[in-house]
């Protein structure tokens, strides 16, 4: 097993394949309709907010440069008799006014701009359904046909310039979606249907993360967004609906057979095998995946190691118990997790 | 005939009745002049003798408990406050030490949620609110020139009250039972489901025992400035400070009930088994955040306007004139205490809510900057107009608005919805409020220490220590929070406990734990500067800043009964306004009882003597029993129904009617 900070290290030079990390989570990412359209506004804010704090600070500093020259007339002025400027009271209501002006300028250019969010999601042509759970995202890819809705968990994939309504629910406390290089965030809340509208720009591989703590492992629940051609995401869509392949290897076959029987299917479904738990990520096709743990470690065969072996070292708290299994168990059930491809 | 007669009879009782009384005026009138009261018969060093005889508290620790003196209370709850201040500085250093470097593995998961939790509970339940109570307690009746607050042993009770809470929040930590979930609490991961044991449990329970006690303080502070000024002090001379407290005051008593009910409602859920916030049985899990941030937004202000209080005393005195437009100023206040309850949903911008009601609150946010735009264009007038003098008090009063107002305006950029569901839940917002709470409130605070210490203590603060401690706790501030904006943007959400290499986020992470250990170093200065001055400080005299207000007429510190002679008012800068340094003032109070003078509400005309209740054990042990059913309830709710028994004997004692003596005084008429 891959020491601890050695495994968390790896993961994002990895992930990242040479991208730029402002790109990769970042609100300067501009990588999604919702997050350019956030990033122009905010410089219009940061640009008349700027001016403002330019107004009070000159203020200031001229009020202080002044007073320090008249500070030698050592006089009180009374309550009955004190002095302002005479101009002091026109710049005040000026003050006031402009303040106000500024405002609602504001307050009119953050209308639209929500405005325009609200009108860019009209036409949504994909819809995603996403469940937050303590701590880790699952993933269904809505289609009329039964036949090719797909689960999946942890990694969204998207097609670059396709309007994707994400319909989000929560299995148990309130969690948030946030793909800071796409969008803005939403709530995930029990009882409650929420849904985000993305419209991805530029491909790439994306980083999000939960934005309301919701327990312990909260900072480890992270998601990887993959935005790429249509082609490419049809070709992974159809990939991702073929059941798991029977293992070819003795190895790899005791170990099919100990997670389809033993406790991993409990919790953990196998499309094409007897493993139907729904509390736990599909692990259909987790070797195509990039990440372990929902980001918590990149996907590679130590990591897959010190995962199946002992969870709760890497990512204490989280509802994968360790199982504690032998030596020649934990190699057959890596083998066959290595072929779900 | 029968009731003709009877009307005779009537008369001639009458007429005994009328013989009757007048022969008990005159038997009055005799005692009444054989009364003790201050005035040209008695002034002076004989006067001063027998007010401490009449207000000195008993000696020992049975004293101690008892005292209802608003002095000793409001000193109790500053150094309190400040206690549970470095407790939670300390709770942010070690979280600023776990997030120094990215994958730090020094503190688990569980128990950084911990130090989050009780980093924010301790700092806006245990020192924020009640730090601000404690110094308006202690200053708020020298202001306004009388000589005890109203309801001084609900003063004492409610400062037992935030005691025990405060303990009882910091007991459980020790015994590592502390709440995880965050001090907002939010359900349904604060819920009997998601927080099996006592963890959250506690954090409610704290919060009941700070609401009864922030709501006692507000009604002793409402009642104390809104009756109990000096004559000739009408609402429009009241000074900004006490217009202040006066609108903090009314907010806390329409914000607490919010989360009293909140708070118990999440207590019912988790032991009596409702469902108010599950989701599952028909509750909803959002009720809770409406709740809490109707409460947990207008908080803010109730720390924010006391602040603003402090820097327009301040910035009066240091700058020898009266502030710029001290009707605009009052109108701001309470503009700012009435918007602040209508923008509790922009803390729910991304919940999902109809985007209709989104705009509106996003309007309503942007409006509250008014008020403070307008507050802070007249503290800037008064520095312009005026001759500053930069002493220690002055340097923190430009610290906050060069530190308040980029705290501000981020807070109008986080009001717009679609900058909010980027910025909503990351650093940028932990960057935003401690802009405006450390810069907004923290920063006035320090200033009103060093302002009103050669008061309380007699002896001046060092200037030179000031002086550095100011410089540290600017830099280390700024240090500290403004790369937190930068790391928001990067993508950095709140209260993770660690954070991946390789987005960026090492180099703010780093910078802000620096900062915070300079900000730390600054703030032990600023403490050290404060005990070291108790035994080296310059004695102050009665106003060494050469300030307006009436407690600065009284000695440093006060006698216990704080003024010999209650003063009289003739502007909104009564100690300016004195040509010859004679004071008018009001005689007359008997001495030889706790006695002080009512006014009335607008025109502060001498309304009624007030006899003040003498020392009491009863508030101390109302505060135990009551403390006692709260922490109790945290393991049954039994303990509501038995608990109730020994309240209420508590209670019966303490309001116990004395025995009626006809008082041989009138009231002023």
């Amino acid at each position: 097993m891959m020491p601890r900070s050695f495994a968390r290290a790896a993961v994002l030079p990895l992930l990242l394949g040479g991208c730029a990390y402002q790109r990769y989570q970042s609100d300067f990412g501009a990588a999604g309709v919702e997050d350019r359209q956030f990033l122009t506004l905010f410089w219009i804010f940061l640009g008349v907010c700027a001016f403002m704090y330019a107004l009070v600070i000159i203020f200031l500093g001229a009020g202080i440069a002044r007073s320090r020259r008249a500070a030698e007339a050592n006089v009180v002025e009374t309550g009955r008799h004190h002095r302002s400027h005479p101009l002091m009271r026109p710049t005040l209501i000026g003050w006031a006014a402009l303040i106000g002006v500024g405002l609602a300028g504001l307050a009119i250019a953050s209308f639209f701009t929500d405005r325009s969010m609200a009108a860019a999601a009209a036409n949504e042509k994909l819809s995603v359904t996403v469940t937050g759970n303590q701590w880790w995202w699952d993933i269904v890819y809505n289609s009329g046909d039964a036949s090719k809705t797909l689960r999946t968990a942890n990694e969204l994939h998207l097609p670059v310039g396709v309007p994707t309504r994400i319909i989000l629910n929560s299995a148990d406390v309130i969690h948030s979606f946030w793909v800071p290089s796409l969008a803005g965030k939403q709530d995930l809340i029990p009882g409650r249907e929420n849904d985000i509208i993305i419209v991805p720009k530029t491909t790439g591989m994306f980083r999000g993360q939960c934005a309301e703590f919701c327990g312990v492992q909260h900072a480890h629940m992270s998601l990887v967004v993959v935005v790429e051609s249509y082609p490419d995401f049809v070709k992974w869509w159809s990939h991702q609906l073929q059941p798991a392949p029977m293992p070819t290897t003795p190895l790899a076959m005791a170990g099919y057979k100990y997670v389809t029987t033993g406790p991993c299917s409990a919790c953990h479904s196998i499309g094409g095998t007897t493993a139907g738990g729904l509390v736990a990520p599909d692990l259909t096709h987790l070797a195509s995946r990039r990440s372990l743990g929902a980001g918590t470690l990149p996907m590679n065969e130590g990591n897959l190691y010190g995962w199946v072996e002992d969870p709760q070292s890497l990512k204490p708290g989280v509802h994968m118990p360790t199982i504690g299994l032998e030596p020649d168990q934990l190699h057959a059930v890596v083998a066959y997790l290595e072929t779900l491809k | 005939m029968t009731d003709v007669r009877a009307d005779i009879f009537d008369l001639g009782r009458r007429e005994n009745e009328r013989e009757r009384v007048e022969a008990e005026n005159r038997r009055l009138e005799q005692e009444r002049k054989k009364i003790a009261r201050d005035g040209p018969k008695l002034k002076g060093e004989k006067l001063a003798s027998r007010l401490d005889a009449t207000w000195r508290r008993p000696p020992g620790i049975i004293g101690w408990l008892a005292s209802v003196d608003h002095k000793e209370i409001g000193r109790r709850y500053m150094l309190t406050a400040l206690a549970f201040l470095v407790l939670g500085g300390v709770l942010a250093l070690a979280m600023r030490v776990q997030l120094a470097q990215p994958d730090s593995a020094l503190i688990s998961a569980e128990r950084y949620n911990q130090l989050f939790t009780m980093h924010g509970s301790t700092m806006m339940f245990l020192f924020a609110v009640p730090v601000m109570e404690g110094v308006a307690v202690y200053i708020i009746p020298l202001m306004v020139g009388t000589r005890s607050t109203a309801f001084p042993r609900l003063n004492a009770f409610s400062y037992f009250m935030y005691l025990f809470g405060g303990l009882m929040l910091w007991i459980a930590f020790a015994l590592n039972i502390a709440p995880d979930m965050g001090w907002f609490a939010y359900t349904p991961l604060s819920g009997p489901q998601f927080s099996p044991g006592k963890r959250a449990d506690v954090w409610a329970q704290m919060i009941t025992f700070t609401e009864v006690s922030a709501l006692a303080a507000a009604v002793v502070l409402v009642c104390t400035i809104l009756k109990a000024r000096a004559p000739g002090m009408t609402l429009s001379r009241m000074p900004l400070f006490a217009w202040a407290m006066l609108v903090q005051a009314v907010m806390i008593i329409f914000a607490m009930p919010a989360i009293a009910l909140c708070s118990s409602m999440l207590i019912s859920d988790r032991t009596l088994g409702t469902n108010f916030y599950n989701a599952a049985e028909h509750g909803d899990a959002l009720l809770w955040q409406h709740l809490f941030w109707f409460f947990g937004h207008p908080e803010v202000y109730i720390i924010f306007i006391p602040a603003t209080g402090f820097v327009s005393e301040i910035t009066a005195t240091f700058c020898r004139r009266p502030i710029f437009a001290h009707a605009v100023v009052v109108l701001a206040l309470i503009s700012t205490g009435i918007l602040a309850f209508g923008l509790w949903v922009h803390h729910m911008f991304a919940t999902g809510l109809p985007r209709v009601g989104y705009s509106f609150f996003t309007a309503a946010s942007m409006s509250v900057s008014i008020p403070t735009g307008l507050q802070i264009f007249c503290w800037l007038a008064t520095i312009w107009d005026g001759r500053p003098r930069f002493q220690v008090p002055m340097l923190y009063v430009v610290g906050f608005i060069i530190t308040f107002v980029i705290g501000g305006l981020s807070g109008v950029m986080v009001a717009a919805v679609p900058l909010d569901l980027q910025l909503h839940d990351t650093y940028f917002v932990v960057a935003h409020f401690h802009y405006v709470l450390i810069g907004g409130a923290v920063f006035p605070l320090l200033a009103a220490f060093t302002y009103w210490y050669p008061k309380i203590t007699g002896r001046m603060m060092d200037e030179t220590l000031g002086k550095i401690s100011f410089w540290l706790v600017f830099l280390g501030f700024h240090l500290t929070f403004f790369p937190m904006h930068w790391s928001g943007m990067l993508g950095m959400p709140r209260r993770v406990y660690t954070y991946p290499a390789g987005l960026g986020l090492e180099v703010p992470n780093l910078l802000s734990t620096v900062g915070a250990f300079v900000l730390a170093a600054a703030l032990g200065l600023f403490v050290i500067n404060g005990l070291v001055s108790l035994y080296r400080g310059v004695i102050a005299g009665p106003n060494p800043w050469g300030a307006p207000t009436l407690e600065w007429l009284t000695s440093s510190p006060p006698p216990v009964y704080n003024f010999a002679h209650i003063p009289v008012v003739e502007s909104d800068t009564p100690l300016w306004d004195s040509a010859d340094g004679e004071y008018p003032v009001v005689t007359g109070l008997r001495v030889d009882q706790k006695e002080t003078l009512l006014t009335t509400v607008v025109a502060a005309a001498p309304d009624t003597r007030e006899p003040i209740p003498q020392a009491s054990l009863w508030p101390f042990i109302s505060a135990i029993a009551v403390g006692i059913v709260f922490v109790a309830s945290i393991f049954s709710p039994w303990a509501v129904a038995v608990g109730v028994i020994p309240c209420f004997i508590a209670l019966t004692a303490w309001f116990w009617p004395k025995e009626l003596k006809r008082h041989p005084e009138p009231v002023i008429t």
